[in-house]
């Protein structure tokens, strides 16, 4: 019987693994494996030559080129515009999409068509599409340069602050244009309240607003984790992102190959190590927060 | 008598709470309208300009309505853009690398969800870090490997991670899958078993009929993101094939080897034109398919 039962056992997971097989193998060969060498390459001088590739181990030194060349120089700057612009898009693509949210929620009439509306942009918004819009100049609203809106920022922050920033509002739309994805995962985190908490809420005598800061937005807090790193994995392999360009074009570059481009590429994944850091901690620093009241 | 009536006016007018009465619907749907027109607003504008001629272009009293509706735009870009030969080919690295995913993913999120093997939590644990690893700590070795096995500039480039699961976002659909089949009732699967099916034929014949809304929402999901997709793309299959997204990120280029489309210069009603056509296959399947997408994230249980 209990040979029986262990037999059982041993089929079980073997079957599960024939099942799992074909995404393990391909994780080994088109991933685990890729992941490593190109942890070697990042360390090495990587030649293309007539007959294949040639490695040589050279240590730190793509690294240091980073730091100390033209090309990096390039990389680095545009990193830090990157993390910039994010520390403002999140919370304004969160907060976008919480708000709409909530008025999609309501009682109202054509909300089907409402929400097609907002999810609409995750349809089309694909680089080449947004690069357009934003190069025609369809992806803001024009009375916000006319306000003067972005000489006001170039004036008042200091260079390095203020390019992100102006960036910011000239692309306006196009920012709220990711937030189709968390819109649609908000609306199911509020369908799944339950409306009698509301009713005990009305009868207690708090108002609307007080019901929204005190019910509403606490039940949406462990999505917005969800949402946050979404977004951020979102703008961070979109493709106009110019931090990830910079590491597909020192590819074929003359200085510098695919040695120095691995080694930025592994920079680059440390960076959004430490943006998705920061933002869990304020995210825990948050509910621990409203834990304490 | 007199204050039911005016309570009645209030209630019509501001509602039991604020929600509710018609003032506060009326904001409402303000608040989304005006919204909503200024986020589709870089959409509305293109399609106005792409059928503006030169001369309603310079003309600074015609805005939105072109004085008449000029196709010439369309069919420039309709020559740049070589539009029937790179619309097949650019269905046949978005379909067919779609299609692969969604079934190699929902293979491992149904093993995942209905066997509780050791290494399950490895194995999780894995795939949370595919999705926060972004492709271009891997690329440069997958490039190096699909040169030597000389599929670079061919759709193996593309089908060929797809087929194995390694595709674009597959983490997400690995999860979608797993929510899915985790909901499903065991006691089918038990049935099935005691009628003698073997786990692949329980597998076919009950999992997958059940799990139509995740399949779908995890084709569709899938379709959208190669469709959109440029930067693995273009590395990969970049420089001799084209699919329309890379035509339009070459644009400019394009228009200028472009044959046979006379001594016209490129300006902002083209592109727009061109960006219309490239959005309108994606956008006529959101039409036809739009209830999946936005509810295909409640349904697949993926928030749950």
């Amino acid at each position: 019987m209990k040979n029986k039962v262990l037999k059982r056992k041993t089929r079980e997971t073997l079957i599960a693994w024939s099942f799992m097989s074909v995404w393990v193998l391909g994780f080994l060969i088109f991933t685990m494996i890729p992941i490593f060498t190109s942890l070697y390459y990042s360390l090495s001088d990587v030649v293309l030559s007539g007959e294949g590739i040639i490695v040589t181990f050279t240590g730190f030194d793509n690294y240091s080129q980073v730091f100390s060349s033209a090309e990096g120089f390039n990389f680095l700057r545009s990193v830090s515009d990157f993390a910039i612009e994010i520390l403002f898009k999140v919370p304004i693509i969160t907060v976008f999409a919480i708000i709409i949210a909530v008025l999609l929620n309501q009682k109202i009439k054509a909300r089907g068509f409402f929400r097609a509306i907002y999810f609409l942009p995750v349809i089309i918004a694909s680089g080449p599409v947004i690069s357009q819009l934003i190069n025609q100049g369809a992806a803001t609203i024009p009375q916000i340069e006319e306000l003067g809106f972005i000489n006001l920022i170039n004036e008042t922050f200091n260079e390095g602050l203020a390019r992100p920033i102006a960036n910011i509002f000239s692309e306006l739309i196009v920012i709220l244009w990711f937030s189709g994805v968390q819109i649609l995962l908000f609306i199911a985190a509020l369908q799944k309240i339950d409306k009698a908490t509301y009713e005990a809420a009305m009868i207690d005598g708090a108002g609307v607003w007080e019901s929204f800061w005190k019910i509403t937005i606490p039940s949406l807090s462990s999505m917005v984790l969800v949402s946050v790193v979404f977004t951020i994995i979102n703008l961070a392999t979109f493709s106009e992102n110019e931090a990830i360009q910079h590491i597909k074009n020192n590819m074929f570059a003359l200085e510098t190959g695919f040695g120095f481009s691995s080694a930025i590429a592994w920079l680059y994944f440390i960076v959004l190590a430490i943006i998705l850091a920061v933002f869990f901690l304020i995210f825990k620093g948050f509910s621990k927060d409203r834990g304490r009241k | 008598m007199k204050k039911i009536n005016k309570m009645k006016i209030r209630h019509f007018f501001l509602g039991k709470s604020f929600n509710d009465g018609f003032i506060g619907k009326l904001f409402i749907y303000l608040l989304l309208i005006i919204i909503g027109f200024v986020y589709i607003y870089p959409l509305l504008k293109m399609f106005a300009y792409s059928f503006k001629d030169l001369e309603d272009l310079v003309n600074p009293t015609v805005q939105w309505i072109p004085t008449k509706v000029y196709l010439g735009n369309y069919k420039i870009s309709f020559i740049v853009l070589n539009y029937g030969m790179t619309l097949i080919f650019s269905l046949l690295v978005t379909l067919v690398p779609a299609v692969l995913q969604t079934i190699t993913t929902s293979l491992i999120g149904y093993a995942l969800a209905k066997f509780k093997v050791r290494g399950r939590t490895i194995i999780f644990a894995i795939i949370l870090l595919t999705y926060l690893l972004p492709v271009q700590v891997y690329m440069i070795p997958r490039y190096v490997l699909f040169n030597q096995l000389g599929i670079l500039e061919t759709a193996w480039a593309i089908i060929l991670p797809a087929l194995f699961g390694q595709g674009l976002s597959s983490a997400i659909f690995i999860l979608i899958f797993y929510q899915f089949f985790r909901m499903q009732p065991k006691a089918l699967d038990e049935s099935a078993e005691i009628d003698g099916a073997n786990a692949f034929q329980t597998f076919i014949k009950i999992g997958v009929p059940l799990a139509g809304p995740a399949y779908l929402t995890a084709f569709l999901f899938s379709f959208v993101w190669y469709w959109n997709e440029t930067y693995i793309s273009s590395l990969f299959i970049g420089s001799n094939l084209y699919t329309l997204q890379l035509k339009l990120f070459n644009f400019t280029s394009q228009f200028n080897m472009a044959q046979g489309i006379s001594e016209q210069a490129l300006n902002e009603a083209i592109r727009y034109s061109a960006t219309i056509l490239i959005i309108l296959p994606i956008l006529l399947v959101y039409v036809v398919m739009q209830k999946w997408f936005v509810e295909g994230i409640d349904r697949t249980g993926i928030t749950g």
